[in-house]
């Protein structure tokens, strides 16, 4: 299960750096980091999982003396909350950005930009 | 060609990277150090039953205060780059088409359910999976269904703006009164903990987390609205 959820991560984050790497227009860049950042967050929860275990939340089912034998990590959880959302203000700034240079040459083709090439 | 061929043989690299990194990886049988003083601990410290919620809120509290604040930012950046274009485009607001009978009606009747959802998500974030973050979103998510009913709604600025402010200086305010009446910054035991698993547990923890809901929901919205009101320019 583990192995399964982590080799989906690392192939979108593969396929995530290509699409970023070949794609001259800026919207299909974007998309394509944000799909190398769920690869991140995927690989992150599934090193945070334990088999047979279940979610970090204290209840019927997780009385709170067994909690350190039935849970599994929480801190990757944390973690890839707080990366979610800072990834959701990249790509909206991202968005932004792409939006202003679009009204400044009327284009999107990266290749155009070359004010920052040597 | 020769472009295409590096980016290849660089991902080819990460690639094998990958997989040695999976190769040595062995899943742990016992939760670390950390993860198992969370475990243990969270239960009387805090009195929260979603630890994720516990250690977001109050033992990594600051952390989430930075994080509150990077989405401000952003906001901010987003609102200031995109102010410009505005104030050319108010001219040319062009002609929509309807947008139709059922997405109409649709919204009517969706939209305050999903302001419900989104409340109850992160009232009882201390209870189920979800909490401030999940519940904004969800709130921003009828603020959007909202924008694609009538594209030219406007929104007003000020009000998302006064939300975002008032919700972020009171959860600081929150933090600073935990300096007074309890452990330190953001300690949540300003409040009663009561039992675990109620609605009115874990001390200052549904407050905070509310207040992050709201304030994460205006900066959700007013993102939106500005990349909205773009688009008539």
């Amino acid at each position: 299960m583990v192995q399964i959820a982590m080799a989906t991560g690392f192939i979108l984050i593969l396929m995530g750096l290509y699409g970023a790497l070949t794609n001259h227009n800026i919207l299909r860049i974007i998309v394509s980091f944000s799909v190398a950042n769920t690869g991140v967050n995927i690989v992150l929860v599934a090193i945070g999982y334990m088999h047979g275990r279940t979610a970090p939340i204290l209840n019927e089912v997780v009385p709170v003396a067994q909690a350190a034998a039935r849970i599994i990590d929480p801190v990757p959880q944390a973690l890839v909350l707080t990366a979610i959302v800072i990834g959701l203000g990249i790509t909206t700034l991202m968005l932004a950005f792409a939006y202003k240079l679009y009204e400044r040459k009327g284009t999107l083709d990266i290749s155009k930009f070359s004010e920052l090439k040597w | 060609m020769i472009k295409r061929t590096l980016v290849i043989l660089f991902l080819l690299g990460l690639g094998s990277l990958f997989i040695a990194l999976m190769q040595g990886y062995t899943p742990d049988t016992e939760l670390n150090l950390t993860g198992r003083y969370y475990a243990e601990h969270t239960a009387q410290d805090i009195g929260a039953a979603n630890i994720v919620t516990a250690i977001i809120v109050t033992y990594r509290g600051l952390d989430t205060i930075g994080e509150v604040t990077v989405l401000f930012l952003t906001a901010a950046i987003v609102g200031m780059l995109l102010s410009r274009g505005n104030h050319k485009g108010k001219s040319l607001q062009r002609e929509l088409p309807q947008s139709g009978e059922l997405l109409t009606t649709g919204s009517y009747l969706l939209v305050p359910l999903i302001l419900l959802l989104g409340a109850y998500v992160f009232i009882n974030g201390h209870l189920t999976p979800g909490g401030g973050f999940q519940g904004g979103a969800i709130i921003a998510s009828a603020i959007l269904l909202m924008l694609l009913t009538d594209p030219l709604r406007h929104f007003s600025h000020q009000l998302i703006t006064i939300i975002e402010s008032v919700s972020g200086l009171l959860f600081v305010s929150i933090g600073v009164l935990g300096m007074f009446y309890a452990g330190g910054f953001l300690d949540n035991r300003i409040l009663p903990v009561g039992d675990l698993g109620s609605l009115f547990s874990a001390g200052a923890i549904p407050v905070i987390y509310s207040l992050i809901g709201l304030k994460v929901g205006a900066e959700f919205s007013s993102m939106l609205v500005n990349l909205s009101e773009t688009e008539d320019s």
